[in-house]
Parts: structure tokens; sequence; C-alpha cells
């Protein structure tokens, strides 16, 4: 099993561990990769990925306009908006 | 008032005027209440019930009553609800207030089902025990000491105690099915497609159904026909036409009456304990009721964890990106960058299983491991598929356990999520293959229920209810109940 690399994982995912949390997660992650490495010795040669339980494609729709504008109402479950905008600490000095 | 009539059974009483809806409402209202401390609900809507439910009292005195008018309901916290929080049993989405309905919500709504509130579940549906819910474990009600299964474990546990007649939940890799079981009431997961995902927070896209659990086989038939169909809003549901489905709430459900050929797969009974023993005599019941069984081979049973919890995990790490302490939910205190802000918001915001379950997906999607892990799932995926649809020339239903065995102690396995996962090993190969699948109790070891699982045919979910119904019409596991207050 390759060494996995809690960090670059956590910088992917957007995730910051403390200590005990970093380790813990190391030991978890080894023994779920180490179940999950069973597969390889499962043979799929000629076998085609599944990717929809019923093979089915997406569904196309009309192209016309049905998302309805209501930015106000769906800013109320944010956690800092002004003037419609999203807040965030700033980000160009 | 007996807490645990069905719903149609408690929809008889209001069209005979023996209650009104009101006093119904009122009276399961108290049952949550004085059980509060199984923890079932996350959140108890009384007022919009009890307006809900004169709205519907008047709907029954003008006599235009349908199956579900007036009948208390709740939905699993992670479907979305107007004006009420929805949570996903999540510290991120703590005060979240959705903007609109699932179209679960607003179907269910429209019939006439009154919502008294939104059940308890594992974070983001991420669990088969409810002990990673923010909200705190579910207790099982026939032990305290026991969990209830998860992820719908609140609207399994919160049905089997009688303080709901009928509840949703959602299915990824078991997550009706599995606490039905452990809770010795009924729950169905449908075909992929089948119910609208629209509203429902996604947690693994290709994977995740909405169900429902229920004392019997005809109350999830009611509830399903009228909650499934095409939806243009989700972009996955299923244009197939069933005309049965559709019609069945009004014209009831009649236990099958053609003898069925069903299987029971040699891999799913090979190291069962304690149930083997009731599902052989389950098997049989419906054997002298004239069906058929088979022995058959599902051989890459084995590959079902290793796969689901990579496609699972990777679909979910995608999912769960859109928590960013930016849009809705959490946000962390004093953030000093915008990373700082994005790392420690989800960090304070999402569960120790939730956190795992995201790095595994992201090491799974990584560079350089995605042929690997995801592609070779996704190949295993349609080896277990292709040994279901081999299975299903030979017979029409499958029949397996539900579970390795009973309920387990709260704590016993939360310090190793390997051992937590092998929980799932009789529901995930279904759940991969988008199959319909249904749990009923079919006896007690030591005490606690036990339950058989149906597996049918994509769309087959006919023949899974009515067969489910002749079961329930010669056995009554089904009406046993837990001693609560």
């Amino acid at each position: 099993m390759a060494n996995i690399d809690i960090n670059h994982l956590c910088r992917l995912a957007q995730l910051a561990l403390n200590d005990a949390e970093h380790e813990a997660v190391r030991g978890d992650l080894e023994r779920i990769i180490a179940m999950v490495d069973q597969m390889q010795a499962m043979n799929t040669d000629h076998v085609e990925p599944l990717a929809h339980p019923l093979d089915a494609n997406q569904r196309l729709r009309r192209d016309e306009v049905t998302e309805v504008v209501d930015r106000e109402r769906y800013q109320l479950g944010a956690p800092a908006t002004q003037d419609g905008l999203y807040l965030v600490p700033r980000v160009v000095e | 008032m007996n807490e645990f009539a069905s719903i149609g059974e408690l929809a008889r009483g209001l069209r005979r005027g023996d209650y009104s809806s009101v006093e119904l409402v009122r009276h399961y209202l108290a049952r949550i209440q004085n059980n509060a401390s199984l923890n079932t609900f996350i959140s108890v809507t009384e007022d919009e019930a009890l307006i809900a439910a004169a709205k519907a009292d008047q709907t029954l005195q003008r006599g235009k009553a349908g199956p579900l008018t007036g009948i208390p309901l709740a939905h699993k916290d992670i479907f979305c609800t107007q004006g009420i929080a929805t949570t996903c049993g999540s510290r991120i989405l703590e005060n979240w207030i959705a903007p609109y309905d699932a179209t679960v919500v607003a179907r269910l709504a429209s019939a006439g089902a009154v919502l008294l509130g939104k059940t308890n579940m594992d974070e983001f549906a991420m669990g088969s025990s409810n002990e990673n819910s923010y909200f705190g474990a579910v207790l099982n009600p026939w032990d305290n000491s026991r969990v209830p299964g998860g992820s719908s474990g609140g609207s399994a546990a919160a049905v089997a105690a009688g303080l709901i007649p009928i509840a949703t939940g959602t299915d990824t890799g078991g997550s009706i099915r599995q606490p039905a079981a452990f809770c010795g009431v009924s729950g169905i997961k449908p075909t992929y497609g089948r119910v609208s995902r629209y509203g429902m927070a996604a947690f693994a896209s290709s994977l995740d159904q909405a169900g429902v659990i229920g004392h019997d086989a005809q109350d999830l038939a009611v509830v399903l026909s009228l909650m499934s169909g095409l939806d243009p809003r989700d972009s996955t549901s299923s244009d197939h036409v069933d005309s049965w489905l559709e019609s069945v709430a009004e014209s009831g459900l009649q236990p099958i009456d053609e003898g069925l050929s069903i299987g029971l797969p040699g891999e799913y009974f090979k190291d069962l304990g304690e149930g083997a023993t009731l599902l052989e005599a389950a098997a049989k019941e419906l054997e002298s009721a004239g069906c058929r069984l088979t022995e058959i081979s599902l051989p890459h049973t084995d590959a079902a964890i290793p796969a689901y919890y990579i496609i699972a995990g990777a679909e979910a790490s995608t999912n769960l990106s859109r928590y960013d302490g930016v849009h809705f939910g959490y946000r962390c205190e004093n953030p000093k960058s915008l990373q700082d802000l994005y790392q420690r918001s989800r960090s304070e915001g999402f569960g120790t299983e939730v956190k795992r379950r995201i790095l595994t997906g992201t090491y799974a999607l990584s560079v350089g491991y995605f042929d690997a892990y995801y592609l070779k799932a996704q190949k295993l995926r349609r080896l277990i598929q292709q040994d279901f649809l081999a299975a299903f020339e030979q017979v029409d239903l499958i029949i397996a356990p539900t579970t390795p065995g009973v309920a387990f102690h709260t704590g016993d396995l939360t310090g190793d999520p390997v051992a937590m996962y092998q929980q799932d090993i009789f529901t995930i190969p279904a759940s991969l293959a988008g199959l319909p699948a249904l749990s009923l109790p079919c006896g007690f070891s030591n005490g606690l229920p036990i339950g058989m699982q149906l597996i049918g045919a994509h769309f087959s979910e006919r023949q899974l209810l009515e067969t489910s119904a002749l079961y329930q019409q010669r056995t009554d596991w089904h009406q046993h109940h837990p001693e609560v207050a």
C-alpha cells in the first residue's frame, strides 16, 4: 500500500486537522485503504465501468429558462452577505 | 387510540370520525414528547402540524380525503423543508433553513399528510448506527443500550416506538433497510430513480434513493405511490411508467397470488449465525404459500464493500465540497484568510466519520490513484450488477438477510470504521446495482428483531410489496412492538 500523505489530502479536501485527529485519521485511512485494496485481486479485465445504476444517460430538457432568481431568499441561509454579495475575508491586499 | 395502528387503520378512523386529524396529531406529539429520551427527532413542528391538521379536517369534512389526508408523518432531516430547519444531522447545517421543499416533501404535503417533525440521522447519512449525529445518538426502542441502525435510525426508531405511523428515509448503502431490521419495522428502498432526489441533500448521487419506513407493506405502498414518479427537477429521476404504483394508494395492496420463484444466494447465508434459522423459516412460509425456492449464487458479493466505500466516498467528497462556510451553514469564528475560513469551517462543522469519508474519497480521486480505485470500483460495480441480472433470469425475487445479526450495543464498533462498514455487507450489493429492496421483520433473537430482505429486479416494486403483503398476511412479526412510555 502506498504511503498516505494526509497533509496533501487535507489540502485537496480543504480540511484542517489537529495533531490528534491527524494521527487518528492516518490509522483509519490505512485500515480503510487496506480493506478496499481487496479489489486489486479481483479480475476486471474487459469490464466496462458502471457509472449509473441503470446505465442511463442524462435526460435532456428543452433549453428554456426554468430557474427563478430569488437571491434574497437564497442568501438567508448564508453566514454573511451584504448588498447581495457573499462576504469573505480580504483576498487581495 | 392504538399508537401502532397502520395508516390504513388511521385513515379509516378519520373518515369514520372516530377522531379528528388534530386529535391524532396531538396524540402523536404527546408520544414524541414522552419518549424524547429516544432522541428520534431533531425538530418537532408542533405549530405547523396543528395548522395542517386543521386544514386536513376540513378536507375530511368535505368528503375529499385521500389515503394520506390528515395522517401524521415525519421526514428524515435530509429532506429540505421550506421554513423548517434541515440539518442533515450536522453542525455545519445546524441553523440552516431550506428556501424550498424537496419534491418528496411537496408531494406528500399535497397528498394531505401532516408533518410532525424531522428525524435524527447519522451526519449526512454516513453511518450504520446513528451514533454519528451532531444531535446525539438515537436509542433502539427494543433495548436502549443498543443502536437503532443507520442512517435513517431516527425514522425507524420513531415508527417502532409508535411515535409516528410512517416516516421517510434515504438509502445509499442500506440506510433504510438496516435500521428497519434493527427496529423491527418495514422499510423499502425503491429502484434508483424511482423517487426524485430534488431537495434531498446529496451524499452519493449515483446511489442515494428516498424510501419509506412503516409498520407494514400496505403502508409502504401507499406512501411510495404518492411520493414517486418522474420529476423534471431531478435529471436522474426515471421516466419509467408504472400505472400499478400510481394507483395502489387508492386501490390498496393485494397479496401476490401467483407462485413466484425465489432465490436464496449462498454467499449471503454462509456465515449467518442466529438469523439463518429465522430466514429459512420465512422462506419456508412463502414456499408453503406457493412460492418455489431455488439456491442461487451472486459470486461478486465480496467486492461490494470495497467498491461501495470507494464510490460513495468519492461522490461524497465531491458533493460535500459545497459546504464552504460561505454559501450556507456554519462559519468558523474570526477567519484569518479565505483558506482559513474554508478549512476551519469544514473541520469544525463536519464530524469524524464525514471527514473520514471525504478523505477516503479524495484519496481515491487523487492523481495517480483514480484508475486503481475509482475506475476499478466502477468495474466491480458492473460485475455485481451482472450477478443480479443473471440471477433474475432464473428467479423472480431474492430473499437475503438484511443484517449480519441483531442490533449491536452503542459504542461497540465506534473505534473501528472497517468493522462498522462490514455491517452493510447484505444491503450494499442491491444499492450498487440500483435494485429495489425492502426489509421486513421475520422474527426475534433474544428479544431483538431480525429482518428479512427481499431484493427484486429494476422497477419490480409491485412484486416486492405484494410478496411482502402475502408474508405479512401469514405471519404477525410486524405486529410485535417494544414497550415504550
